[in-house]
């Protein structure tokens, strides 16, 4: 397997309670990982590691390390916002910036001064907010601001503005959980479409979208990853009692 | 029937009653008082209120009730006002952005607010005294930088303070987005924070200079009082609150119905600057979020 992101001996605590034990996988390259498990289960937590967002939190503490293309993301010399711009996140709820839809596509772009003049930074958002589909529905209005849009709608503007960085990994936090469902199929289809540049991760609580967007499964009860591999395998034959479990709706 | 009509006389349905009336008088007494202040100006300064009052400086015998107006004192208070507003804006915002995005709630963010909270508490005649000592020291005249230096120290307090408030507010998912996408904490302040804020920062930056035209005892000491209209940072600027009360101390009718007068072009641009403000603002709101 050609891993993108490695775990190992990865333990957080919140305070003196610890959410992740011993989590040791590998997030295949350009392949849709799907993190699933009951709710309480550390799945946030995990996903929440891979973009350093877990030290935003006080009172965390980590040890182990996770490999992005080999190099830890945690050691010291690492600089953040690095690991924030190749390690997109796509967040439950969307978070549009006080801004208008152009500038909200822009915003990444800005800051690592991505682009050299005007032309090649409305190319870009052109670019970024046909690759979410959101280009037609709102050609006509790039300037109004962005809370203007629908739900769903701002779910994808999100997902451009997450794009226009070129990251090379996307993160989900339950993306679709708080659209209705046909914006949840489009962003689910968005996400099929991309699975072939980028490595994506998301963490679902359904197991029916689990099933639908897995190319490789990673379930995990309690704060440990119980069983992780490809999702044929763990779906038609998981190895572990308690994955079984969980699969059949027992948990 | 009847199990669905109020009774009136439980104790529950009293005790609304009765709380309601206090929350009514209450506010009654307020808005009243508010109304008879504004009334009160403009029914007795109205009348001595001229063209003349709001176009020209004192002219000889101006204080026994001759010719002129206070020119000098409107331009003034604007020039110590907007200077001070302005110093104070040049520390407050850095300060305000600071708290939140690096000190946040620790121990030192809270002794920094709790600082701040004194200073607000020390009254203004004290802001005087000190900087009229500090003038001394320092071989100064009273003048209209002096002025606004002191001024510019009782609004930074305040302004802060509120600005603190208000950017403390600010939802953690526009932070967490922005954070997301690589950004420092430092762009998130200036480029998320100060936008999805503007209109709470605008509201902070007027109690500041509402706060800054209105005193009198701090440029009592240290900006003094002229009939001339200030042509340099360093010589002293008359000021309306100190207008309205040499006025209204004269001994001369005429000159203390002038005084009514002043009071009530202070309160005009009070009012004038806080609507304005507050419809600017309304238009910088257009891409907060909700």
């Amino acid at each position: 397997m050609d891993a993108h992101i490695q775990v190992k001996n990865l333990n957080v605590y919140y305070g003196k309670q610890q959410a992740l034990k011993d989590v040791n996988i590998e997030i295949p390259k350009n392949q849709i990982t799907v993190i699933m498990g009951p709710s309480g289960c550390g799945k946030t937590t995990l996903l929440k590691t891979f973009n350093r967002f877990l030290e935003l939190t006080e009172g965390t503490q980590l040890t182990g390390e996770v490999l992005v293309d080999g190099k830890n993301i945690y050691d010291r010399d690492v600089d953040v916002t690095e690991v924030r711009k190749v390690v997109g996140l796509l967040a439950q709820r969307p978070a549009p910036l006080p801004m208008s839809i152009f500038d909200n596509v822009l915003y990444g772009m800005n800051i690592h001064r991505m682009k050299k003049d005007r032309r090649e930074y409305k190319d870009a958002a052109r670019h970024y907010l046909e690759i979410a589909g959101l280009w037609d529905e709102v050609q006509n209005r790039l300037h109004d601001p962005a809370t203007s849009l629908s739900i769903g709608q701002q779910q994808r503007l999100c997902l451009a503005r997450g794009l226009a960085v070129e990251p090379e990994i996307i993160l989900g936090d339950e993306p679709t959980s708080a659209l209705d469902p046909i914006s949840s199929q489009n962003i689910e289809s968005r996400l099929i479409e991309l699975k072939q540049q980028y490595t994506t991760v998301i963490v679902t609580h359904t197991l029916r979208q689990a099933k639908r967007l897995g190319d490789y499964v990673i379930y995990m009860y309690l704060g440990e990853v119980i069983e992780a591999g490809p999702a044929k395998e763990v779906f038609n034959n998981p190895q572990h009692e308690r994955t079984r479990a969980y699969l059949e709706g027992q948990i | 029937m009847g199990f669905l009509t109020k009774k009136r006389w439980q104790r529950r349905h009293l005790v609304e009653t009765f709380m309601k009336f206090i929350m009514r008088v209450s506010l009654f007494i307020v808005a009243g008082s508010l109304g008879l202040i504004l009334w009160i100006v403009v029914v007795r300064g109205l009348p001595s209120l001229s063209w003349e009052m709001v176009s020209q400086i004192p002219k000889g015998g101006y204080y026994m009730g001759k010719g002129g107006g206070i020119l000098n004192a409107i331009i003034g208070s604007l020039y110590l006002a907007a200077g001070g507003t302005l110093l104070a804006m040049i520390f407050s915002v850095p300060i305000a952005i600071y708290l939140k995005t690096y000190l946040g709630d620790s121990k030192w963010g809270q002794y920094v607010r709790l600082s701040l909270d004194v200073l607000w508490g020390i009254p203004s005649i004290v802001y005087g005294a000190f900087g009229f000592a500090l003038m001394i020291s320092l071989g100064m005249r009273a003048s209209l930088l002096a002025g606004i230096i002191i001024l510019a120290f009782i609004e930074l307090p305040i302004m802060t303070r509120a600005m603190d408030e208000v950017i403390r507010r600010m939802p953690e998912d526009l932070e967490h987005a922005a954070l997301a996408l690589g950004s420092t904490k430092f762009e998130v302040a200036l480029r998320i924070v100060t936008r999805q804020m503007l209109p709470g920062i605008t509201t902070a930056i007027l109690l500041g200079f509402g706060r800054g035209i209105g005193d009198a005892a701090s440029v009592l000491f240290t900006a003094g009082y002229t009939d001339r209209i200030p042509t340099s940072l360093m010589r002293p600027t008359a000021s309306l609150p100190l207008a309205v009360f040499f006025q209204l101390s004269s001994p001369y009718p005429e000159v203390r119905e002038r005084g009514y007068a002043a009071a009530l072009i202070l309160t005009v641009i009070v009012l004038v600057v806080s609507f304005s403000s507050r419809w600017l603002s309304a238009r910088l709101n257009k891409y907060t979020v909700k």
